[in-house]
């Protein structure tokens, strides 16, 4: 690990000052960045701990045209899953979120910090392997030709095939979720679908955030399909695994017709993957196996394999099935 | 008979010293290092105070600890070689295995994943500090009496991890258990034996 100055950060705007320092690194729970630090990946100069900066609440408000629930960034995941609030009204999330890491990440990771999670494509994480074009842009992509088991099917590029890690962040994309951001001019909202970006030619950009700037909060509105919402994660290994491939759902269903449709999909995208062509291909539609293969091939359409990963657009076109099965009650 | 001090049983009290596999292990480092560098130490190589290093205390079995540590000094670093508390152990050191598990104000993390200036003022309980007046721990008397272990090495961090399981209430079945307790792997495959004693030592716990 490179030495580094360690500073607490007593306040939101303090933070946000220090935090436009050249090589700063806001830290809370720690869990993805130390681990990046110890292999150099991470090199900050100076680590600012945020974790006195309260952000810990969750709240019901009324905003905008509904209700929903603010959650604060520093809420670890564990507190978030076990939220009745959460579990109750967006249970996609609670689910995401349980289906992620083990109970001690969980108790660590932040939710603001499960946003900020780097990839965990192996060239990326290990500097002693060949180049990276997210870690040293510009190096190349050891991914496409090397062991892609693992990556990405959906937005990939030329320059990088790495998936996004997070279950949270598949279930908040699918779900509407909108992020607080704090900067030195104040505070701005971003769409959860919009934070993340596609590689393209610029992969080592992965979020709209920028220097200094820190997620205070995260908002997720009320609806039926959030009440109604499920997160499956298929993975090697039944627990304590990244994801192969995993859906997060949300259907409002009348007289077993679909009024509206959510879909996001993990383990296949660059980011978060929500199809709003899978939605569409539901929306109005009989609940049935026949509406859900159609949405499945939909999420699918412009999936591309990479060789060791051509699997995955069977498996997600089927995780993508079973999930919304499961939700509408049973076997279609 | 008079054993060699090296064969004093541990679990005699009144034994000389206590011949501990760490402690000899630092002994024979020591000494078998002093024989080549003492001369270099004295003289030209002066042990340098770390210019990055920060003061803090750490709170760990309910004693305060003073430290100056780099800040780059995970707490399970500071734990195992700064406070000779080599319980928690460095499995992976990337969190995928819980060896290094502790318990922080109740709550079981990685130890390896977290720096320890970060938990000044916090209550930092790892496996030493689970038994008390010489009786252990009730999960620690369940996994010696399942046998749920093998070679031990993750058995620190599994207890501490049972410990919080159980206060949390993740204890309803075996396949609940089995879920809550994924964080900690157990290469010897004691796994059967581990469950059964999280059951018992929660069963008890709620007598």
């Amino acid at each position: 690990m490179r030495p580094f100055d360690y500073a607490r950060a007593s306040n939101e705007a303090a933070a946000v000052k220090s935090g436009a320092m050249a090589g700063t690194k806001f830290i809370a729970g720690g869990t993805n960045l130390v681990d990046l630090m110890k292999n150099e990946v991470e090199q900050p100069v100076h680590v600012v701990d945020i974790n006195g900066l309260g952000m810990n609440r969750i709240e019901r408000r009324i905003e905008g045209t509904g209700g929903g629930v603010r959650i604060g960034a520093l809420v670890r995941m564990s507190d978030a899953a076990a939220h009745p609030e959460i579990a109750g009204n967006f249970p996609a999330i609670a689910q995401a979120l349980l289906l992620s890491a083990s109970p001690q990440l969980r108790n660590a990771a932040s939710l603001g910090g499960n946003l900020m999670q780097r990839t965990r494509c192996p060239y990326f994480r290990e500097l002693t392997w060949t180049p990276c074009n997210k870690r040293e842009p510009g190096s190349g992509c050891s991914a496409k030709d090397g062991d892609n088991r693992m990556q990405a099917i959906l937005g990939t590029s030329e320059a990088c095939i790495a998936t996004h890690p997070s279950d949270f962040a598949v279930a908040l994309a699918a779900l509407d979720g909108v992020l607080t951001i704090r900067g030195a001019r104040g505070e701005r909202q971003v769409a959860a679908t919009d934070f993340h970006l596609l590689p393209g030619k610029t992969p080592h950009l992965e979020h709209d955030l920028k220097a200094g700037e820190l997620i205070t909060s995260i908002y997720i509105p009320d609806a039926p399909h959030a009440r109604r919402s499920a997160y499956l994660k298929v993975r090697d290994r039944s627990s304590y695994e990244f994801a192969l491939t995993s859906a997060a759902v949300g259907l409002d269903v009348s007289g077993g017709v679909i009024r509206s449709a959510r879909v996001a999909m993990g383990g296949v995208g660059t980011k978060p993957w929500r199809s709003r062509d899978a939605e569409s291909a539901l929306a109005g539609k009989a609940a049935s196996e026949a509406t859900f293969r159609a949405a499945a091939d939909a999420a699918m359409r412009d999936a591309k394999g990479q060789g060791h990963n051509d699997f995955k657009i069977e498996l997600g076109k089927r995780t993508l099935v079973r999930a919304l099965t499961d939700l509408a009650g049973g076997a279609a | 008979m008079t054993l060699p001090p090296c064969y004093v049983p541990l679990d005699d009290e009144d034994a000389p010293f206590e011949p501990t596999r760490r402690g000899f292990l630092i002994g024979s480092a020591v000494v078998t290092a002093s024989a080549f560098v003492a001369p270099l130490l004295s003289e030209e190589v002066k042990p340098v105070r770390d210019a990055n290093a920060t003061k803090f205390a750490l709170n760990v079995n309910g004693k305060t600890r003073e430290l100056e540590l780099d800040p780059r000094t995970t707490l399970l670093d500071a734990l195992r070689e700064h406070l000779d508390l080599t319980g928690a152990k460095k499995g992976c050191d990337q969190g995928a295995c819980g060896a290094c598990t502790v318990l922080v104000d109740g709550r079981r993390v990685n130890s390896c994943l977290t720096l320890a200036v970060m938990h000044s003022g916090k209550k930092i309980v790892t496996i030493e500090g689970l038994a008390s007046n010489g009786a252990l721990h009730p999960v620690q008397a369940a996994f010696v009496k399942h046998d749920g272990f093998q070679c031990g090495y993750c058995t620190p961090g599994q207890v501490c991890s049972a410990v919080a399981l159980i206060r949390e209430g993740h204890t309803k079945s075996d396949d609940e258990i089995r879920e809550w307790m994924s964080g900690n792997i157990c290469r010897c495959g004691a796994y059967v034996n581990i469950v059964e004693a999280v059951k018992e030592a929660a069963r008890n716990a709620t007598v």
